[in-house]
């Protein structure tokens, strides 16, 4: 489907959602409690079917974390990406999408071990790869350690 | 037998008389089991090594590889290297097993392949002891070692090694049927449990010819259900080490590992020996009826070096077997004893039965 | 431990075990807390980190050359295709198109390493179903390629072979004749690994109808590549979203939708020989050129958000840089197809026997240091 179009729809549902263009991927941005709904939307409605989440990740940017789902259509091979912005670090949450895409679960534990942003109605939020009496989030940017980590 | 020179039997019984008039009838007796049990253990530990040896260079052999050719010539030493590596290896306690049965366990496995070889013969009048019930013997003493895996394996106090002594339960109980009811075909046609008269009766030619399709049936029937008697590939789901690490022998280090693995070949060995005993013929020499110049070159040959030739026969494709199955499921073994194996030989027994009645063997 | 992951609900004759890290079959470091009721697996769940490495912390402090040669070190079995990603996303990000020849020698490159780790994954299939012999044929093969990288990169696993821009080293004159031969050697020997293991009815009864994984599933869990292809789902990059030159070549995307192991097992069987179509289609045309861009020293790329989607062996492969404009990106986070792949694993070997589930991790062909990162 057209960018365009794609926008045009999500925008219908999600009015206030802010749209950004690159060469590649037509991106979204909603706020913290409308992600959940506009994914379940974006796999649901006939005409865009996002069914493939091919990539969830978070990204911290100093100040807050942006959340970013690369989706993709089985049916129609097109792509989006919808991120949502969290401004709370200490106690970062946001909704979980382990019940629109199974492969989320994973995904979402990786980035709750190495971000530290918790999810709401996961099934099974334990850390995945680091030890359970690890003290903070290696992937947040504020984090030090001055053993295994040589600044430059 | 034409040739007497061949017939140890007189050499055996010549030297029991000599025992016999310079001792004491008790310690004649011990002095001859003394001897047997070297000569027994001293050909148990050869053949055992070089098994070890053989495998390797025929798996090296399907796998476009050398195999072992560092030690000795041709590497005909590197087995003796391992077992001596083996002996020096420290036997590790482990922590919370039961270490009575832990320990006992090898040499339950290992005496139990010791037993059955005694009533095998190599060649005329050369067998540790001739039971009238020889195949009753040797399947029963043979069905023990099972005892000792699943004494390994519930004493080890590991769960793989529980889940593999417990799988080489339920196949051996299986399979056991199987290798039984085999034999039994050959019984019904030799009319004898005896081995040597079983021998003897293929004087004219191997059971495995004069006793028609049932008989070729019962052969294969054995192999199958012997290769899985054994444990061994594609059958070796006790260890299955891409599985259960290596099952029943996990926790086991040094010589007591090394009595597992040797008694491993030395079953191998027992099971080709029986097959070669009961279907092709034994130390007879290849004979066809009524064809008398041949059968006197055949007679030329020692009985042991056609013993020995089928038994190294049997052996190489149960090592073929090994290296070119990939193993089956636990449920699919059992499947194919339940299933297949065991109505196949009933019938077979039947249908061996008639043939015998009829009088249409050769 | 294992039975505080479990959840301490063991119900009557049940019980829990330890499969891994260090187990014959896991294929490396991943360890899988199992809870079997006599044979059968009840539940799987597997424990990762035993191999993390922060890569992609590591690679916020490199520089995207440097980067490169962590890549190697995720999917080792397919190094090329890997670089290959980080390589299109800084072109990618910096506008800049490299000369068709590089184009060329880089698809050829990759398809021979998808050739090669799919020998590497025949023989560690067959040896997960017990049948040690086709170990050392696949590897007998895959050898012959392990030659022909270290003649032109000096490598043999972790080749490190791409730059952003072009090549590392120009390919060797004797390349093409090499590539030639061994096309030539493979088409003789790879029918000898159907006779030796397709054919087998005790793999087939161990394969077919094991595992199953539906479409639906595979869509929904992520699982790409020859095991997501098992199933129907059509996800080959290559052929969707194509890169390099691919465009240029004819090949078909290999489909099964039986979705057991034995199709996993069929789509990369034959997708060793479609490989070997697409290197022949394109080893006489390499074009002459430069093997190289001349590229700046330190590389900046303009802020912004970049992905590159590839075709690696295991599946769909993702590299997702967010740039602030300076030689060292925000964030690089890699979505490695083993990952997603991993996830499915509880679902497919639920109710299955503990063999099956051995032969389900091989049909899926995991490679540990990729999910762990």
């Amino acid at each position: 489907m057209e960018k365009e179009k794609l926008e045009e729809i999500i925008l219908k549902f999600m009015p206030d959602a802010e749209i950004a263009t690159d060469k590649q991927f037509l991106t979204a941005e909603v706020k913290n409690d409308q992600i959940h709904a506009l994914a379940k939307f974006l796999k649901n409605t006939k005409e865009t079917l996002f069914d493939y989440l091919f990539c969830e990740s978070a990204v911290d940017f100093g100040d807050h974390f942006m959340m970013v789902y690369h989706l993709d259509s089985t049916t129609y091979r097109h792509q989006v990406v919808i991120k949502t912005k969290i401004t709370d670090r200490e106690n970062p949450v946001v909704d979980s999408v382990c019940d629109i895409w199974m492969g989320a679960e994973y995904h979402e534990r990786e980035i709750f071990d190495l971000f530290g942003i918790g999810f709401n109605n996961h099934p099974d939020l334990r850390k995945i790869f680091l030890d359970n009496d690890w003290v903070g989030f290696p992937l947040r940017k504020d984090y030090t350690d001055t053993v295994n980590i040589v600044e430059r | 037998m034409k040739f007497d020179i061949y017939d140890l039997g007189s050499f055996t019984s010549s030297f029991d008389q000599l025992l016999m008039e310079n001792f004491s009838p008790f310690w004649a007796v011990a002095i001859e089991m003394v001897i047997i049990g070297i000569a027994i253990l001293a050909f148990y530990a050869v053949v055992g090594l070089y098994l070890v040896y053989a495998e390797r260079k025929v798996c090296a052999f399907m796998q476009c590889r050398v195999g072992p050719n560092r030690v000795g010539p041709y590497g005909f030493f590197q087995t003796i290297a391992d077992l001596i590596k083996l002996l020096m290896k420290e036997l590790i306690p482990i922590k919370n097993a039961d270490k009575l049965l832990f320990n006992i366990a090898p040499f339950i496995v290992i005496i139990a392949s010791f037993m059955a070889i005694a009533a095998i013969p190599f060649a005329k009048g050369l067998h540790a002891i001739d039971f009238n019930i020889g195949i009753f013997y040797i399947m029963a003493v043979s069905s023990m070692g099972v005892v000792g895996i699943l004494i390994a394996g519930w004493a080890s106090n590991n769960k793989y090694s529980m889940i593999g002594a417990m799988r080489s339960g339920a196949q051996i109980v299986s399979y056991e049927l199987s290798v039984g009811l085999s034999l039994v075909t050959i019984v019904v046609l030799a009319g004898s449990l005896q081995l040597s008269t079983i021998v003897e009766g293929q004087r004219d030619g191997w059971f495995l010819f004069t006793g028609h399709i049932p008989a070729v049936i019962a052969f294969l029937v054995f192999l199958v259900a012997a290769t899985a008697e054994t444990n061994r590939g594609p059958f070796d789901l006790a260890e299955a080490e891409s599985e259960l690490t290596a099952g029943f022998h996990t926790e086991y280090s040094g010589i007591k590992f090394a009595f597992f693995f040797l008694a491993e070949y030395m079953n191998m060995f027992i099971v080709a020996s029986i097959a070669a005993t009961i279907f092709l013929g034994g130390w007879m020499p290849f004979h066809v009826g009524g064809w008398e110049a041949f059968n006197n070159i055949m007679d030329y040959l020692p009985p042991v070096f056609w013993y020995i030739g089928k038994t190294a026969f049997v052996i190489f494709i149960m090592m073929w077997f090994k290296w070119t199955f990939p193993r089956l499921r636990i449920d699919q073994l059992l499947t194919l004893e339940w299933k297949y194996l065991l109505p196949i030989n009933l019938v077979n027994i039947l249908v061996m039965a008639f043939v015998v009645l009829m009088g249409w063997h050769f | 431990m294992a039975e505080e992951i479990i959840g301490g609900k063991l119900e009557e004759q049940e019980f829990s075990i330890n499969m891994g890290p260090q187990h014959p079959s896991t294929h490396g470091v991943l360890r899988m807390m199992l809870k079997l009721k006599g044979e059968t697996v009840m539940e799987v769940k597997p424990q990762l980190g035993y191999i993390h490495r922060g890569i992609e912390k590591m690679c916020e402090k490199i520089t995207y050359q440097q980067s490169i040669h962590l890549t190697d070190r995720l999917d080792y079995l397919s190094a090329h295709i890997l670089n290959e990603a980080v390589c299109l996303t800084v072109e990618d990000a910096l506008g800049v198109e490299v000369p068709e020849r590089v184009k060329y020698i880089r698809t050829i490159m990759g398809e021979l390493n998808r050739i090669a780790s799919h020998q590497l994954w025949w023989c560690a299939f067959g040896m997960d179903l017990g049948a040690l012999t086709s170990f050392f044929y696949g590897l007998r093969d895959r050898e012959k390629i392990l030659d022909i990288f270290e003649k032109s990169c000096g490598a043999r696993l972790l080749l490190s072979y791409n730059v952003p821009g072009g090549l590392m080293y120009d390919i060797q004159s004797d390349f093409q004749k090499d590539v030639k031969d061994f096309i030539q050697y493979f088409k003789k020997k790879l029918p000898e690994y159907d006779d030796l293991l397709t054919g087998n009815p005790i793999m087939q009864q161990r394969t077919k109808g094991v595992g199953l994984l539906t479409k639906a599933q595979a869509i929904d869990y992520g699982v790409t590549g020859p095991s997501g292809r098992g199933s129907g789902f059509s996800c080959d990059v290559r052929k969707h979203q194509p890169y390099s030159a691919y465009s240029k070549v004819n090949f078909k995307e290999i489909l099964y939708t039986e979705g057991d192991s034995f199709a996993r097992y069929r789509v990369r069987m034959d997708e060793m020989w479609e490989s070997m179509s697409i290197i022949e289609q394109l080893i006489d045309n390499i074009p002459e050129g430069d093997f190289a861009l001349k590229m700046k020293p330190v590389i900046k790329l303009p802020v912004g958000e970049y992905y590159t989607r590839v075709e690696a062996v295991r599946g769909e492969f993702g590299v997702y840089i967010v740039s602030d404009g300076n030689k060292n990106p925000l964030r690089m986070k890699f979505r490695s197809p083993n990952f997603s792949n991993l996830a499915v694993i509880d679902t497919m070997a639920s109710g299955q026997k503990i063999a099956d589930l051995i032969a389900i991790g091989g049909s899926m062909d995991y490679v540990i240091p990729d999910m762990d990162r």
